[in-house]
């Protein structure tokens, strides 16, 4: 049935837009929580564990976000192991997080001065207590502008898994366009469904980096 | 269960695969060019000219930087026609890639122009050079040497967003990629495939990006310090 874009196609849209952001929840939990493991592996002083972690990073950095979706979900699927799309867009989302979060953290880690590495080891922490009381809470500083930045990247990367037709905002773009034949209405209003998400996280995520910079100057 | 990795189906179409491979290269070559071309007068336009272009010109940063790189190209390809402007997927999915660039390089090099201290601005002026000579020489080269590792990840980042252009039937390496799936039903095979083209294709793209930036700018750099210490010897 052809209609022209209403109301209706509108409140899909934005209920679309609902699973963009589970999407991008999930996949900052699971991937943030691989992220964390990865960044800590990344300096650990075992060589191999340090040098596995440094090889992650580059070949998921090294690939489009599609490759490990269509890794995730027709591989395998290939190898027997029948994902539902929307599992196994969850699951490639979280591997592209976990690798580019490990990354920023493990900078944000590294940027904690060495002296409190060594005042914190004279003090008998063990390296986990380290990690708990001296570092982290000193490199989430660090960290959080960077973060919030990458996380609307995410936002905007999860309009991939529209391929595997799981219906976020991007494949219900498509979809009300199917009904609507009005391709240019749709997709501007899709376009600024993301921009509504991602515009206050950008400036958030430079309102945090001001902030840092004002306190590291002072 | 039973599972076999089996490569040889897939790399019977070796040449398909290497013709997707160039078109890869070519589109992101094509797209980083022209992109940071447009970053580049997008930055000097904000620098150069009066206010009111500055608006413009944050709103079409703005506006690109939050929205995804799939949508703008549904809007060019679907969208643009029913405006009159038709043209085929591969020049749709180019000029989708060369906005998506030229924003995020154009903000790049805001950032590195606006770490240009002041005060070199004005020991430019005061050296009488024109505004156009202090924005080149002394904001811009410096600016461009300061955020170079940016700017290339970020060239690296939209080689592996041409992955997108598949989306429009496009035949580049994920486009085919997906065909030989198709045809072999090898999908891990052909993915893996793919994915360690992309993988040395980003690689050797940074060990370039990386020659280009000594090249450009610290070799440059090195020979003026060697000049400048000789000088101070002869004093």
């Amino acid at each position: 049935m052809i209609h022209s874009f209403n109301l209706q196609d509108l409140l899909f849209l934005v209920r679309s837009a609902g699973w963009t952001l589970v999407l991008t929840l999930v996949a900052t939990a699971v991937g943030g929580a691989l992220a964390l493991v990865i960044s800590v592996a990344r300096l650990s002083t075992h060589t191999a564990l340090r040098e596995a972690t440094r090889l992650y990073i580059v070949v998921v950095q090294g690939i489009p976000v599609l490759m490990v979706l269509f890794l995730s979900y027709y591989g395998l699927a290939h190898a027997g192991l029948d994902l539902p799309p929307i599992v196994a867009a969850s699951l490639a989302l979280s591997i592209y997080v976990s690798a580019y979060l490990g990354d920023i953290w493990r900078g944000a880690i590294q940027s904690v001065h060495r002296q409190q590495w060594e005042a914190s080891a004279s003090l008998a922490l063990t390296r986990m207590e380290q990690y708990r009381y001296v570092i982290l809470p000193q490199s989430v500083r660090i960290a959080l502008p960077p973060t919030v930045g990458f996380l609307v990247q995410l936002v905007k990367n999860t309009s991939i898994v529209s391929i595997v037709s799981v219906i976020e905002l991007t494949r219900a773009g498509q979809l009300v366009n199917n009904t609507t034949f009005e391709p240019f209405k749709v997709f501007v209003t899709v376009a600024v469904i993301y921009l509504i998400i991602c515009y206050p996280m950008s400036r958030l995520s430079r309102y945090l980096e001001e902030k840092s910079r004002v306190y590291r100057d002072r | 269960m039973a599972f076999h990795l089996e490569f040889a189906p897939v790399l019977d179409l070796t040449p398909e695969l290497i013709q997707a491979t160039w078109l890869t290269l070519k589109l992101s070559f094509s797209a980083i060019v022209l992109g940071s071309l447009i970053g580049l007068l997008a930055t000097t336009a904000r620098s150069l000219m009066p206010g009111k272009f500055r608006v413009f010109i944050t709103l079409y940063v703005e506006t690109i930087r939050n929205t995804p790189l799939l949508v703008q190209l549904y809007i060019i390809f679907f969208g643009l026609p029913v405006l009159g402007i038709r043209m085929p997927a591969l020049y749709a999915g180019l000029l989708a890639m060369v906005i998506n660039l030229g924003a995020y390089s154009a903000e790049i090099f805001r950032a590195g122009v606006e770490s240009i201290h002041r005060s070199q601005v004005e020991a430019g002026m005061s050296l009488a050079l024109t505004r156009t000579q202090v924005f080149l020489h002394i904001m811009l080269r410096p600016a461009i040497a300061k955020v170079w590792p940016s700017l290339a990840s970020q060239f690296i980042l939209t080689m592996l967003g041409s992955s997108v252009c598949s989306f429009i039937s496009v035949q580049e390496l994920s486009g085919e990629a997906y065909t030989i799936q198709s045809l072999t039903f090898r999908s891990f095979e052909i993915y893996i495939v793919a994915s360690v083209i992309y993988l040395v294709i980003a690689l050797v793209l940074k060990l370039l990006l990386g020659a280009l930036g000594y090249l450009l700018f610290m070799l440059r750099a090195r020979s003026n310090r060697v000049v400048s210490t000789s000088e101070g010897g002869q004093a």
